[in-house]
């Protein structure tokens, strides 16, 4: 500090942050609005604020060896003929082709059969490769309806009607320019190099009246065959929830404000929606509510990145959860190679949000042909399949530890809170006491 | 051909649209009586059908239709035709909003009115409307035609992207990106064309064409393509 008084010196504003200071620069200076991939990156009240009770002697343990607990999972029970079998309580969310290149579609194909779970289109319709994938296919319904075949929703193992997603609820897609090369702008129907703004209503229903027409129309396509789910960005929840579930859903995705995006405007990603832990009680009640807790099966997604949030999200009365960001760090996303192409983008390995550019430095938010190349499809498909299983044995080993014999079994009275807010919105006590903030 | 009548008093329309997926014949010819408004039906036909519908219908008649033709005699509720991929659905009467919606390919013929966002996120479907159409038709209409008789409401083609439009009467207001574009031989011959097919009447020379600015700046590959089919 030579030649500064450093008596003279204001402290950092907290107020206009370096960061805010950088926005209103950048702002400024590009007259654009921000874009940013992945998800939210200030701190939102989280699962980490949740910790399980364990038992002792009011509660009984179950051994791992010998008695063990179960992890299948069925979704859709309510009115399809052929609801969706899970060997493990956690699907892969939908990421478009186009989002994601073609090597990462392909390797996410691949983990989802071997794992036996589920894995979502996202939007621009379906791939040959999910085409052919013997694993659980959801088609999604969204705004855009890009690529929408009913020979391929019919041979998907259920449909997804996407009203709103936690990244950008209320917001359309944009899938930028960089990323509709020939074989994207051919299955969307759009011109090559020209981004893709989804609406952010779908074309042919405005409300829950005409949602549960539309969720009818889809069940005479499927001839009433495969479950039908209705994907919720975390809102009004509660209200939400119940529209959905009036309007004919077999299964609700509820989609908290954490959960990751491939390219959306950083004002969505940072400041609409609930985190998910407050989402979650608040859709568990309208299904108690309604007496179809259970029967309408609850997917929760946004934030998911190990087996104790996902056991946390089963204790509060989720089916099952769905994990995409943290699905593409098992696959490379943030890994720490290839760092002079981080940055190139201006960023670092463990730091980069930056799949909206197109030039993904691992090759998994990309169609460039170098970069897209660095993905080895079968080794990754294994470190994902390697992640899932180390989440479902996380589950189980915290289900056991609670005395559970099935992950399903796991209740809210088995968590406590770390912090009032966690307390408040999960509805569980803050911990060494009996205290729920508003209940 | 085989001929089936259905009377949907008496079977219900999940039966019907049951009996119409596991067609095994192709060009069978259905006449559905009494549809009483009903909603979804003939969704989701993938054979060559003649299917006849006496009376009104409700929301998504012959959704997602692939190969057959539809004619319905009376007027339809919203999302007629929506996401139809081929083969032809026409209407002897005014439909309400969202026709043919997202639709991809194949011919929608309205005699009629169409209500609002006629023609929204339409992806290659050709659409007559012989009337008027409601507010923000063929909104972010990616591929296709809409031709229109009469007038249209405001945001007419609102934040297009390859899709043509072709309107007689007048347009209210026109959506951003929406552009009048020069009636050349190309688009002359597309329109008879279309207007041949829909049996409607009025001369291509009371119509004007409407398309993306980039089609009036700078013929895409894909207008390009759109040419050599006219
Ligand atoms: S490494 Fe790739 S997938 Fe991960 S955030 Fe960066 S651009 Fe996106």
């Amino acid at each position: 500090m030579s030649g500064i008084d450093a008596r003279h010196l204001v402290s950092a504003s907290a107020m206009f942050s370096l960061e805010v200071q950088q926005a209103i620069h950048r702002a400024a200076e590009t007259g654009t609005v921000a874009i940013q991939g992945l998800g939210v990156s200030r701190p939102v009240p989280h699962f980490d604020e949740l910790v399980f009770l364990g038992a002792g002697l009011v509660r009984r343990p179950v051994e791992a060896c010998g008695e063990g607990c179960k992890t299948n999972v069925t979704l859709g029970t309510r009115h399809a003929q052929r609801p969706i079998q899970l060997a493990r309580p956690i699907t892969l969310a939908g990421m478009s082709y186009g989002a994601v290149g073609y090597n990462a579609k392909q390797t996410l194909c691949l983990a989802a059969a071997r794992s036996g779970t589920s894995l979502t289109t996202g939007e621009g319709g379906i791939t040959d490769l999910e085409r052919q994938s013997n694993g659980a296919i959801i088609y999604q319904l969204t705004p855009g309806r890009s690529g929408l075949h009913p020979d391929d929703l019919c041979h998907a193992a259920a449909l997804e009607i996407v009203v709103s997603q936690g990244a950008r609820p209320g917001g359309g897609g944009l899938l930028p320019a960089a990323k509709v090369n020939e074989r994207v702008s051919q299955q969307r129907r759009l011109p090559p190099n020209t981004a893709m703004y989804s609406a952010a209503r779908h074309p042919d229903w405005l409300d829950a009246d005409e949602l549960s027409l539309k969720i009818r129309e889809l069940r005479e396509l499927t001839d009433w065959q495969i479950p039908i789910l209705v994907k919720l960005g975390a809102t009004r929840v509660a209200e939400d929830v119940t529209l959905a579930v009036k309007a004919g859903a077999d299964v609700i995705v509820l989609d908290g404000m954490q959960a990751g995006t491939g390219s959306s405007p950083s004002v969505f990603v940072e400041h609409v929606g609930i985190p998910t832990v407050a989402a979650i009680r608040q859709a568990v009640e309208a299904l108690q509510a309604l007496g179809l807790h259970r029967e309408v099966q609850l997917v929760v997604s946004g934030g998911i990145r190990n087996g104790a949030d996902a056991a946390k999200a089963l204790a509060l009365g989720a089916d099952a959860v769905s994990i995409g960001t943290a699905a593409l760090m098992a696959i490379g996303c943030n890994r720490p190679i290839y760092n002079f192409d981080y940055h190139k983008l201006g960023t670092e390995a463990g730091a980069c949000h930056h799949c909206h550019t197109g030039r993904c430095p691992v090759g998994i938010t990309t169609h460039d042909v170098q970069l897209e190349a660095r993905l080895d499809v079968e080794a990754e498909a294994e470190h994902l399949q390697n992640f899932l299983q180390v989440m479902t044995l996380e589950i189980q080993a915290l289900a056991e530890a609670c005395g559970k014999r099935h992950v399903l079994h796991l209740e809210p009275e088995d968590l406590v809170a770390l912090s009032v807010e966690a307390a408040a919105m999960a509805k569980v006590p803050l911990a060494g006491t009996h205290w729920i903030p508003g209940v | 051909m085989r001929y089936y009548k259905v009377n949907l008093e008496q079977t219900s329309i999940r039966e019907l649209n049951q009996q119409l997926h596991t067609l095994q014949e192709h060009d069978s010819c259905w006449q559905i009586n009494h549809p009483n408004g009903g909603h979804n039906i003939a969704v989701g036909l993938r054979q060559a059908a003649q299917i006849e519908i006496y009376g009104s219908v409700g929301y998504y008649c012959g959704g997602l239709n692939q190969h057959a033709d539809l004619t319905i005699y009376g007027h339809a509720g919203a999302g007629v035709a929506e996401n139809i991929l081929s083969g032809s659905v026409r209407i002897h009467g005014n439909v309400a909003q969202y026709a043919a919606a997202s639709g991809q390919g194949g011919l929608v013929v309205i005699d009629g009115d169409a209500s609002a966002r006629c023609g929204i996120a339409m992806k290659g479907v050709d659409i007559v409307v012989k009337g008027s159409v409601g507010y923000m038709s063929a909104f972010m209409a990616q591929q296709g035609h809409l031709v229109i008789g009469g007038d249209a409401d405001e945001g007419l083609g609102e934040s297009l992207y390859d899709a043509v439009i072709f309107i007689a009467g007048h347009a209210e207001g026109l959506g951003q990106g929406c552009v009048e574009l020069p009636m050349d031989e190309a688009r002359l011959s597309t329109l008879q064309q279309l207007l041949a097919r829909a049996e409607f009447a009025l001369p291509a020379s009371r119509f004007r064409c409407y398309g993306p600015l980039r089609h009036r700046l700078n013929p895409t590959p894909i207008m390009a393509e759109m040419q050599d089919m006219a």
